[in-house]
């Protein structure tokens, strides 16, 4: 009996001892880097232009991962939602169903270096977009679609039925009701979706690397090259340029991911309050 | 008694109608056409990256020669030698130290989560986890490279940039794939089990472990994979704290070189055979990738079942 | 001489393998409410969703047999939009959509193409008021329909089917979720709406169908055992299974 207990205790404490890991471990990268990076971090390095191979500021690079961003979302917000409308509100279980959802569910399992190799391959070489802000946002926006098709997928499955039915007992068409009663119910979810998918634009590397190029200047429009702030990160560590600004701009980064994550918390928080 | 003409009238009136109620069907059908296009992006996305992957890497491997290729250990693009043998095996050594590291932590931790832990602690531990997975992939490498690499260096010898730096780093990014799906798993454990479990006698910790565990073993099993997939998959963090030689080797502080590593350290100045030889190494890890997804598409579908 | 509006000819629905209709023949009496009742499971509400084809929603689903709506094939040669204007729908639950009472109301009628403000306010009004819930909302119409009780929420429901100016309206045990004087203001409600509409009401409550019905169909296992006049199913069942249900119930 008491050698059960024991027993019992000491996988206790040995489950304490993992999860105190983990959380430790997170704690140990945030405020190593805060420590290290937060004194990088000036108003003079966030507007200013990198100089020269370790100078200057990271400004360019900022705008340049926003403009990434920002055309991802624009291309694969609507494919994602209308692939999720089409599974929740068309589809009929059957062979074309489990093929989407094996593919989407191999789409995420792909690794991001495969996805560089083959935007760089098709978006870069075969349609010729060059290494472009472009190349880079299509490239992404087939690695975010799985997330922006499952969350869309969770959030239109909580739209209570009864919606469905009230709206087509009244003689709207199904678009209607879409339109105008599942979708609305759906958009936290839809944002959730969008949120996630920049925190994994923000912090994605090697698919990038190869599509949208590295320089370090600003890019001049979408079929012009730049590299993002994950980028940026990477040649500074990798080439040992500057630990300093390798520092400053993980600080930055880590910022950015702490507000994405706060902020679809907040969101998935009201979807809750909602569906009660 | 209504007029003819009204009669006349109102036929007219529903003729129109149907008119409309036509056009309005035809573009609820192109519309609904175009959800459905929409779904099918991850089919010919999938499709596609297959496609030009093998394509582009498939010929070169049989140029180099399928054996010389898969089991060559000289890695010499400029000498013509094409061998990925060393980055196969460090790139399965680095997941197996992953697994290792990440997989007991990461279950323990979702037990935690599931079973143990007071509300009040879950809503520290889980936005915590989420977290973790949020963290950019290069945070991740640089944090090893000034942390770990060293630690290594001046403990156990050597450069520090080893196999075990490798694993440490990908056993920590595994941790949230793990954690979510076990987390997931064990709460879809029927409470009948727990209890009937409890009712006999059975301590909570022997519930735990000879019961849910158990029963959410597929779950659990399909996290270990998914964890596996993002180990072998990552890049950026493994080059910084890898070494990236591409030798095979001997001990956990020898350097290694994964085959994500192989590509996207030589694609920037790679041409001809050589950049050939990277896609080549592309496919390999497609192939694991694959194997992987299928695996896991087996796993879920019984879980399902 | 009673004017039927909607007849039903040997009708049989198959979910899959079962059969959950048998052989349904039945005549619904224009401005007349015809009551539906039998034990759960019996297919009353399937039954009922077959009126205005809300069954083409469910999966699987095989329907064979003839309804007519004033002659027309329901199944046949009839846009379904068309049929769900005309056969309008009251559900179980209270089901108002999450937004303003107003835009409840207004949501069919926009979705049958009216767009003017003062045409849909008029709608609007007219149908609070039919529904008798007009005084209770009139000063809160921007405001959230989530927001009423639950008994509103019904009377909000059955303007919203008003407001799209239906022929028919079929009600799914729509007082199953309400208490006794939320229920009591739908049944007088239901008095007042025959003058203008065909009812057909589904419900649990015997004595509800006794009240407000002038035919009652009873359904068991799927088929309809006795259909009649409500005063005569009540006093004079013909059938020995109808009597065992009445009596099990009142009694």
């Amino acid at each position: 009996m008491n050698n059960r207990k024991l027993k019992d205790n000491l996988i206790k404490i040995l489950i304490y001892a993992a999860s105190l890991l983990t959380v430790g471990v997170l704690a140990w990268i945030l405020i190593y880097i805060t420590i290290n990076g937060i004194g990088e971090v000036s108003l003079e390095f966030l507007t200013s232009a990198p100089e020269g191979e370790s100078g200057g500021g990271i400004l360019p690079i900022i705008i340049n991962t926003l403009y990434i961003i920002l055309l991802t979302i624009v291309i694969a917000t609507p494919i994602g939602v209308f692939a999720a409308i089409y599974l929740v509100e068309y589809a009929k279980p059957g062979k074309i169903v489990r093929i989407i959802r094996f593919a989407t569910e191999s789409l995420a399992g792909i690794p991001s270096i495969i996805f560089g190799l083959f935007g760089y391959i098709f978006f870069v070489t075969v349609l010729n977009l060059g290494w472009s802000i472009l190349s880079g946002a299509l490239t992404l926006s087939i690695m975010v679609l799985p997330t922006m098709v499952r969350t869309t997928e969770e959030s239109l499955k909580a739209v209570p039925d009864v919606y469905r039915e009230g709206s087509l007992g009244l003689g709207a068409s199904k678009l209607r009701t879409i339109r105008k009663v599942v979708l609305p119910s759906a958009i936290p979810g839809i944002v959730t979706g969008i949120i996630l998918s920049i925190g994994r634009i923000v912090g994605e590397s090697a698919a990038v690397y190869f599509t949208a190029g590295m320089v370090s200047r600003l890019a001049k429009g979408f079929l012009d090259s730049g590299r993002t702030l994950a980028v940026h990160m990477y040649l500074l560590a990798k080439e040992g340029i500057s630990f300093e600004k390798a520092f400053a701009t993980a600080f930055v980064l880590v910022v950015i991911i702490l507000l994405i994550n706060f902020s679809a918390n907040k969101i998935g928080a009201s979807l809750d309050k909602t569906k009660v | 008694m209504e007029s003819k003409e009204e009669i006349r009238q109102s036929v007219r009136n529903r003729e129109d109608s149907m008119e409309e109620n036509k056009l309005q069907n035809f573009i609820e059908k192109i519309i609904e056409n175009i959800f459905f296009i929409s779904a099918c992006m991850a089919i010919i996305s999938v499709a596609v990256i297959s496609v030009f992957i093998f394509y582009k890497g498939g010929p070169a491997i049989f140029q180099i020669g399928v054996k010389e290729f898969l089991t060559g250990t000289t890695w010499q693009p400029l000498g013509d030698y094409f061998g990925i043998l060393p980055m196969i095996i460090g790139s399965i050594y680095a997941t197996i130290g992953a697994i290792i590291i990440g997989v007991p932590i990461g279950i323990l931790t979702a037990v935690f989560i599931a079973e143990l832990a007071p509300e009040w602690i879950q809503n520290i531990v889980r936005p915590s986890v989420e977290l973790l997975a949020g963290i950019p992939s290069v945070v991740y490498g640089f944090f090893g490279l000034l942390v770990f690499v060293p630690f290594i260096a001046d403990t156990l010898g050597g450069a520090g940039n080893s196999l075990l730096a490798a694993s440490v780093i990908l056993g920590i990014m595994i941790l949230p794939t793990v954690i979510n799906i076990s987390v997931t798993s064990l709460n879809s454990v029927p409470k009948e089990y727990k209890e009937g479990s409890l009712a006999m006698g059975a301590s909570h910790i022997q519930t735990i472990f000879k019961v849910m565990i158990p029963a959410a073993k597929s779950g659990i099993l399909a996290a270990v994979i998914l964890g596996i997939g993002r180990a072998i998959g990552e890049t950026m963090a493994v080059i910084l704290v890898a070494g990236n030689t591409p030798l095979i080797p001997d001990s956990l502080t020898d350097p290694i070189r994964t085959m994500t590593a192989n590509i996207a350290l030589e694609m920037g100045y790679a041409y001809g055979l050589h950049q050939e030889a990277l896609f080549a190494t592309g496919v390999i890890l497609f192939i694991f990738i694959m194997i992987l997804n299928i695996m896991l598409n087996l796993f879920t579908n019984k879980a399902g079942e | 001489m009673n004017k039927t509006k909607l007849s039903v000819k040997n009708l049989n629905l198959f979910y899959g393998d079962f059969q959950a209709l048998k052989n349904i023949d039945l005549e619904v009496e224009s401005n007349k409410i015809t009551a539906l009742i039998g034990p759960s499971g019996c297919g009353k509400s399937t039954f009922l969703k077959t009126l205005n084809r809300m069954n083409d929603l469910v999966e699987n689903v095989k329907i064979e047999g003839k309804v007519t709506l004033d002659g027309e094939d329901v199944y046949n040669n009839i846009d379904v939009i068309k049929l769900r204007k005309r056969v309008g729908m009251v559900f179980q639950k209270p089901n108002p959509f999450p937004m303003s009472i107003y835009d409840n109301v207004a949501y069919g009628p926009r979705a049958h193409g009216i767009k003017r403000k003062s045409k849909l306010d008029e709608i609007v009004e007219t149908s609070l008021k039919q529904a008798a819930i007009w005084d209770e909302v009139k000063d809160r119409l921007n405001q959230n329909a989530l927001g009423l009780s639950g008994g509103q929420q019904q009377r909000l429901c059955i303007a919203r089917a008003l407001a799209v100016n239906p022929e028919v309206l079929l009600m799914d045990e729509p007082t199953s979720a309400l208490d006794p004087i939320a229920t009591q203001k739908i049944e007088e409600l239901t008095e007042e709406l025959k003058e203008k509409y065909t009812i057909v009401i589904v419900t649990h409550s015997m004595q509800q169908a006794g009240r407000i019905s002038d035919n009652t169909a009873f359904f068991l296992l799927g088929e309809v055992i006795e259909f009649s006049e409500t005063a005569k199913i009540f006093s004079n069942p013909e059938d020995k299974r109808t009597e065992d249900y009445i009596t099990g119930r009142f009694g």
